[in-house]
């Protein structure tokens, strides 16, 4: 499949260009806090596949749900979430996304479709699958996608999750983040077949593997498949092909280590896709680098806001420990 | 009021919950079948058709995540497990997910899921077909657990399960559905927390659930014959546990022993033991005892499987122990309850 990307115009590009940016902006500055121990919780940082996030939820209505994984900084800030109670939460402050309990690896946001983010791997894949279930139980007309690695697919849960969307033709889409690696295996060394798209296609779920460092490329798929799933069709895998910047949790680069391969590299920081994005939007659409200098101040400035909000804001009361364990009934 | 099976009760209780709410929902492996699940879906099929009572493959793990998000998304699963052995496949669900997410995520959203798992016993189910796992959902903070012993309790804790907002594990156990028990033909919640006192006595107080309580009163029974009288308090609720009734108990008589129908080593009993020991250390006159599985595996053969599980006469002899008394001459009766065929 590969639709075309000529209907992006210029506003189109403009806000998935700043979501990319406001990505890479907002964990770049977490990794340049990180030593000073002010964020006191792992952070798994999706440099480098900022696309994915994007161009995913630039094709979603506000409604349409999301579950993701320990690595969800991306999709939190590209599906609309407040970047003042992302770090606030970064911060374990009770101004934050789960009021300092959850941390980086369980952001959430359900106001804006953000469901729930889990550090265990591939386990929000069936949540994902029976929030779509409960859609088209209620008869309503949202879609969900479940974002997870390459690493998920290992999983079992994987598995019984594809057949179920099969079974019961639930609106889910299965967005796969193929960085190639799981921590720091790489894909062949725990795959036979690593064409990870193909899996559900033994279910009956179709499957695409495409780039995942060209945004607009990202959105037509994403675009095409939740027409198709929105309307009544079969749910799919889409498989972006991408590359970590960093290391699996931490805020530093570990590209000379053993595990990674030095070609993927380059490839990733020849299809950067920030730098991508900005030669298409100079060349067809007339944007300068003044332009870009502007948005990237204003993400700036609004990052600087978010930071200030969470160094700020107040620590939870220790009283907080024994609260929202149990929900009352009304 | 009708007198009914525990088996019935449940599935009275279910349908009169799904005509109360239409978000609810039962799905599980042979939710739908012929079998019934036992007799507790007796009916649902036919009434609610196949889009709120469904069968699913054989993936413990994946459909209580899908019971999970259907749940998120506003509806309220009913996931039933014919063996409670196979939960071991879904704890990751149940309690890195469903236990967790209101409060990992800051007391933002909750989990209404009811998850029923059927003990086995009899007709040698052996090792992986009559465990149960009461002890793990007791441990992790953040799911409700309950083991109804009557039919009345089957029926008033599913309803008031499927009515709570918070995740719900439900353990059932295979014997007791055999037992009948007047039940309300309206609908009715019985309440989390609160132990129900079987049996009222002065000498020894034996804390017991499930199909324990069973054999507890058949001892208790016995006793009363011989002139000692025990308290049998069934908590059924055991999250949240009404430690305060146990308390109670146990200032009155000074003396406890605990009847799980599971291992004692880390499970219910040791933890009701041990709530005692920190909070009702003064009203004890003695050690408090326990009484669980025999500490392997359960096995299959009759003369095995007898010695492995506690009973009335082991329940007899224990409080004569405790006592400091001689056994009597007569025999406890052992009329212990026990379904045949394969299944």
């Amino acid at each position: 499949m590969t639709p075309s990307s000529s209907y992006l115009d210029s506003s189109a590009w403009n806000e998935l260009f700043r979501k990319m940016l406001k990505i890479r902006l907002a964990e770049s500055r977490v990794a340049e806090i990180y030593p000073t121990d002010k964020i006191q919780s792992p952070v798994h940082l999706s440099l480098g596949q900022e696309a994915i996030a994007a161009g995913v939820c630039h094709a979603l209505r506000p409604d349409d749900h999301i579950y993701g994984t320990y690595r969800g900084h991306g999709i939190f800030i590209a599906k609309g979430g407040d970047l003042k109670k992302a770090f606030a939460e970064l911060y374990a402050k009770n101004t934050g996304c789960c009021r300092g309990k959850g941390g980086s690896m369980h952001y959430v946001a359900p106001e804006v479709g953000l469901m729930g983010c889990s550090a265990i791997v591939a386990s929000t894949i069936p949540v994902a699958v029976g929030d779509a279930f409960a859609a088209k139980y209620l008869g309503l007309d949202r879609v969900t996608v479940a974002f997870f690695g390459d690493g998920a697919v290992g999983e079992g849960v994987f598995f019984e999750s594809l057949n179920f969307a099969a079974l019961k033709q639930v609106p889910v889409i299965f967005v796969l983040e193929n960085n190639n690696y799981a921590v720091h295996s790489c894909v062949k060394e725990r795959h036979k077949v690593t064409e990870l798209y193909k899996f559900g296609e033994g279910l009956g779920i179709k499957g695409i593997r495409t780039d995942g460092f060209d945004v607009a490329n990202v959105y037509a798929n994403m675009r095409e498949a939740v027409q198709t799933v929105r309307g009544g069709g079969s749910p799919m895998v889409l498989e972006f092909m991408t590359h970590r910047w960093a290391e699996h949790v931490g805020p530093g680069a570990d590209h000379n280590e053993k595990y990674r391969d030095r070609a993927l590299l380059n490839l990733a920081i020849e299809r950067d896709s920030i730098q991508m994005a900005k030669n298409t939007m100079k060349r067809g659409l007339g944007f300068s680098d003044d332009d870009f200098l502007r948005i990237e101040n204003e993400l700036k400035a609004e990052i600087d806001e978010a930071v200030g909000f969470a160094e700020k804001s107040p620590i939870p009361d220790k009283k907080e420990l024994y609260e929202g364990l149990f929900k009352e009934r009304i | 009021m009708s007198v009914i099976n525990y088996g019935y009760a449940l599935a009275q209780g279910l349908i009169q919950s799904m005509e109360r709410d239409p978000n609810v929902f039962v799905f599980g492996l042979g939710a739908d079948d012929h079998k019934e699940l036992f007799g507790s879906v007796k009916g649902v099929l036919e009434r609610f058709g196949p889009k709120r009572c469904f069968d699913t493959a054989i993936a413990e793990n994946g459909m209580t995540g899908v019971a999970v998000g259907a749940a998120i998304a506003g509806l309220k699963p009913v996931h039933v497990h014919i063996r409670a052995d196979f939960l071991y496949l879904a704890l990751d669900q149940i309690l890195n997910l469903a236990a967790k997410w209101r409060y990992m995520f800051g007391g933002q959203m909750n989990v209404p899921i009811v998850i029923r798992a059927v003990i086995g016993r009899s007709w040698g189910q052996g090792a992986q077909h009559s465990q149960s796992l009461q002890s793990f959902f007791m441990h992790v903070p953040g799911v409700k657990l309950v083991m109804p012993t009557t039919a009345y309790d089957a029926k008033g804790y599913l309803t008031a399960a499927i009515a709570d907002p918070n995740p719900v594990v439900m353990i059932e156990h295979r014997i007791l559905y055999y037992i009948n028990d007047e039940v309300p033909d309206e609908y009715y919640e019985l309440p989390f927390g609160k132990a129900y006192v079987r049996k009222q006595g002065g000498d020894v107080t034996i804390v017991a659930n499930s199909y324990m309580v069973t054999e507890a009163l058949k001892a208790a029974d016995f006793l009363e014959k011989q002139g000692i009288y025990v308290e049998v308090v069934d908590p059924v609720s055991l999250v949240p546990l009404d430690e305060e009734t146990i308390l109670d108990s146990v200032k009155k008589t000074g003396k406890l022993l605990i009847v799980d129908c599971d291992w004692a080593t880390c499970g219910v009993s040791a933890e009701i033991a041990a709530i005692v020991a920190e909070k009702g250390f003064g009203s004890l006159k003695q050690p408090i005892q326990r009484m669980g599985s025999a500490h392997v595996p359960c096995p299959v053969s009759k003369n095995l499987e007898d010695e492995f599980y506690p009973n009335a006469r082991k329940i007899v002899w224990k409080v004569y122990e405790m006592l400091g008394k001689d056994l009597p001459k007569e025999d406890v009766p052992l009329l212990t309850h026990q379904f045949k065929g394969p299944f």
